[in-house]
């Protein structure tokens, strides 16, 4: 059974044709230039850069500040990245280009940070894990993606799913007076647009893009309704009780890791959680090699006796599902309140996560994270009383998302029966 | 393998063959006109209907009624849905018996408030024709543009720029510069995601989502900033434009119908003939409906791309700037209530003709004007409108639906498409 799983298994095709070498090697050594001019000549040499390593309010696993000499520290990354970018040039790094231009700009980032904080102090720490709670939801809707276009059906409503479910969690989780009874009413609510766009894009065939679009707008809608005839008067509405705090014990104990994967709530489990299923149900079950045959060639999987309408239900469904959970963080996991829009394209940035991360779980992850943390930076730096003007740094997940499409993936590999109706 | 995933229809191409279905000439001329507007028609009719059942359920009143008996639950149900309707009736359209006394009174100022309403909804009305027309370009070319209330804004600004910092000049140019300007706001905008799509492949329903994004959060600094209002303390709020700039209004306040509309409606007669009556218009429609047979023909989609998203892209900012120019005269973050996001309901809904664009545009800038008024009356938020607008959508997509509700016969030469084709014109 192993082998037939292998066997639709799409072949990542890694050729870096020479102008594409050439134009990544260069831009590495533009931003080994970006580093040095901008950042590294721009600091005095005996300031020092503080990164504080543990969050704030956390007890256990606690870690020692970490000091280092800022300008010495940027023309050490400055270095690293021209030398990485002479060999791009000059060798090429074949299959493992793309991960070191990540590592360039992880370095710029990285830079970035020391130049900001340099002679002041910076929590690191506290950064790193509102960068893990700001990518659960992006997380999340990008498991969701994957989840409804594996099984062939494109699903750019996920923004609406996951704002409804945002709302009715808040309603159900304040009525109730219990954050589980919300959570699971949120996720219902997904659960129940997602076989509306079901029923649309399988059984009537409406094109999957305007039945995801359809959904949308009747959810900003019905939300904002809702919140301005009910949520804004009535406070008892509005109110849920959130899910709290829990350490796991030993693992919270780790220094650094510690406090930021392992001393968080339910919503960052449930993130690894669904990871973990995901990448084991899609690849080693039948189940998964089901759901992406649908996804590829259902006239094919239908000859096999695979029932190719049932599995896309399926498939949209627990997209919903996933999608509900991703919602319902935004109250009962973060903030506590619903306010209208609240989701603010989180969604659509989880497509974009999806795309990135080639329609696999564990790139979404790793996409999710980036664009948690790009928006992390963002709102810990006007808190340095940075010069960069706060909606400049809001703009950064937008920009990285668009860069990295259009540097990374192109085109991109989707499963290839996605977008039409069978 | 790798073959395969190279002849996978692209996601947006595979949709806007279904769109831009056309009917064969002959087919076209037997349908009836009623078969071709039946079904928007009774799509808007249970779009109401379902916003009625929304303001029951959602009443308070409505409930204490039901709990004094059935009978009266529903007699107070029925009250309040009228009386909302017809806030959004006489709020969209006016008060008949009040125009009627106006004009038997003569009074000059009365007539100009009781015309006024219909005349609003023209204005709601103006923006809607743009960013439709802008959603339709796109789809009509096989792209979905998301964008285009990022490119709106970025209109907006450009438009007031040009129409405050510039000065001493006639207004017969100032005001058609601010309007250009906002054109190209836009249509770097649009232009952009476009070029982004040619090079790279990156799809642009992500790339001009992410650029809404920044678009907002550029305008924002940018009224806040380099282009804030002296005085302002800090209010994202841009300066008044001056009065050379501005798009005339006909009448006196409170009446703001304004020449705007009519720029709306020349801008779709354009689109119209360069989309239908140019041969330009037929290669993008090539590349849009059928790109591979565009490709035997030798057309070049790179630049169908490129030119597609950025008349797009201006159209958008011309809803912009027709909104700063005529309405608002300054710029501020308030300055659109999801006109890009609406247009992308209202160019299906008017089957991405313009035509079909200038009639759902109506309806939704009508629809949208009546519910303020009904807010007002009834307490009802404006947003019941967003909701109305998807259930329409969602039955004009799904036809089939409609069909099985009012018990209408499957027409006998049905085409394949979701879309009906035709509300005239063509």
């Amino acid at each position: 059974m192993t082998t037939s799983t292998q066997v639709i298994q799409r072949k990542r095709v890694f050729e870096v044709s020479p102008t594409r070498q050439r134009v990544i090697g260069i831009i590495e050594i533009l931003l080994a230039a970006l580093i040095l001019l901008v950042f590294a000549l721009n600091v005095s040499a005996d300031v020092k850069t503080q990164f504080v390593m543990t969050p704030g309010g956390i007890e256990v696993g606690r870690m020692g500040d970490w000091i280092v000499p800022s300008q010495l520290t940027l023309f050490i990354l400055a270095g690293l990245c021209l030398l990485i970018g002479i060999y791009q040039l000059v060798k090429s790094f074949g299959r493992w280009t793309n991960a070191l231009v990540g590592l360039c700009f992880l370095f710029v980032i990285f830079s970035f940070l020391v130049w900001q904080a340099a002679g002041k102090s910076l929590n690191l720490a506290g950064m790193l894990s509102s960068a893990v709670m700001l990518a659960v939801p992006i997380t999340l809707g990008a498991f969701s993606g994957i989840l409804a276009e594996r099984s062939g059906i494109i699903n750019i409503a996920i923004e609406g799913m996951m704002l409804m479910s945002c709302m009715v969690a808040t309603i159900f989780g304040s009525l109730a007076r219990n954050a589980w009874v919300g959570l699971l009413a949120g996720i219902l609510s997904a659960a129940l647009l997602a076989l509306i766009h079901g029923v649309l894009s399988i059984k009537y065939k409406v094109n999957q893009v305007i039945s995801g679009t359809v959904i949308n707008i009747f959810a900003a809608g019905m939300t904002s309704f809702i919140s301005q005839k009910f949520l804004q008067h009535i406070q008892n509405l509005n109110n849920p009780p959130m899910f709290t705090r829990v350490p796991i014990p030993l693992l919270a104990n780790i220094p650094l890791v510690g406090p930021i994967l392992f001393n968080t709530n339910l919503f960052v489990y449930l993130m690894f959680a669904i990871l973990i299923i995901l990448q084991v149900a899609l690849f080693q079950t039948r189940w998964g090699l089901r759901l992406r045959s649908v996804g590829e060639h259902p006239k094919a999987a239908d000859t096999l006796g695979i029932n190719v309408i049932k599995t896309r239900y399926m498939g949209i469904l627990l997209s919903g599902l996933v999608a509900g959970i991703g919602g319902a963080f935004f109250t009962l996991g973060s903030v506590g309140r619903f306010d209208e829009g609240m989701t603010a394209g989180k969604g659509f940035i989880g497509l974009a996560a999806m795309i990135f991360g080639n329609w696999n779980p564990i790139g979404a992850l790793g996409a999710g994270l980036l664009f948690g943390f790009a928006d992390a930076i963002g709102s810990k730096l006007s808190l340095l009383g940075s010069a960069i003007p706060p909606q400049f740094m809001a703009m950064a997940p937008y920009l990285i998302t668009m860069v990295v499409l259009a540097g990374f993936i192109g085109k991109g590999q989707a499963p290839a029966a996605e977008g039409i109706p069978y | 393998m790798n073959q395969k995933i190279e002849e996978k229809p692209e996601l947006g191409k595979e949709i806007l063959k279904e769109l831009n279905h056309e009917p064969a000439e002959g087919e076209h001329h037997k349908k009836s006109l009623w078969s071709s507007i039946s079904i928007p028609l009774l799509a808007i009719l249970t779009g109401l209907l379902v916003g009625a059942v929304l303001i029951a359920v959602t009443s308070t009143t409505v409930y204490a009624a039901f709990g004094e008996s059935i009978g009266k639950g529903l007699l107070t149900a029925l009250r309040e849905i009228g009386t909302a309707y017809k806030a959004l009736f006489t709020g969209a359209l006016g008060d008949p018996v009040r125009i009627i006394n106006a004009l038997k009174l003569g009074d000059a100022k009365e007539i100009r408030s009781a015309l006024n309403p219909a005349l609003e909804s023209l204005v709601q009305s103006t923006p809607y024709i743009f960013t439709g027309l802008a959603v339709a370009v796109g789809f009509r070319s096989g792209l979905f543009n998301i964008g285009v209330e990022g490119q709106l804004f970025m209109g907006a600004a450009a438009a007031t720029y040009v129409g405050y910092a510039v000065t001493g000049l006639p207004a017969y140019i100032h005001m058609p510069l601010a309007l250009l300007a906002g054109a190209a706001g836009g249509a770097l905008w649009g232009f952009i995601p476009g070029l982004l799509k040619a090079k790279t492949g990156g799809h642009e329903v992500i790339n001009t989502i992410m650029m809404n994004w920044i678009a907002f959060r550029l305008t924002e600094w940018l009224l806040s900033g380099p282009m804030t209002r002296p005085g302002s303390g800090g209010m994202p709020i841009s300066p008044l434009i001056q009065k050379t700039a501005e798009i005339p209004q006909f009448f006196q306040s409170p009446i703001r119908f304004h020449l705007g509309f009519f720029i709306a409606l020349a801008t779709a007669w354009l689109i119209w003939w360069l989309l239908f009556k140019t041969t330009w218009g037929l290669n993008l429609r090539t590349v849009g409906t059928n790109p591979r047979a565009a490709k035997y023909a030798g057309l070049s989609t790179t630049k169908s791309i490129l030119v597609a998203m950025s008349i797009s892209g201006a159209l958008a900012g011309l809803a912009g700037a027709n909104q700063i120019l005529a309405v608002n005269r300054s710029m501020a973050l308030g300055l659109s209530s999801g006109y890009g996001y609406d247009s992308i309901a209202l160019a299906l809904i008017g089957n991405n003709h313009p035509v079909g664009i200038v009639l759902s545009s109506l309806l939704f800038g009508t629809l949208r004007n009546g519910a303020t008024r009904m807010m007002v009356v009834s307490s009802i938020p404006i947003d019941i409108v967003d909701v109305i607008q998807a259930i329409i959508l969602m039955f004009v997509a799904a036809p089939a639906i409609i069909r099985a509700i009012y018990h209408i016969k499957k027409p006998k030469k049905e085409d394949e498409t979701v879309f009906l084709s035709g509300w005239g014109g063509k």
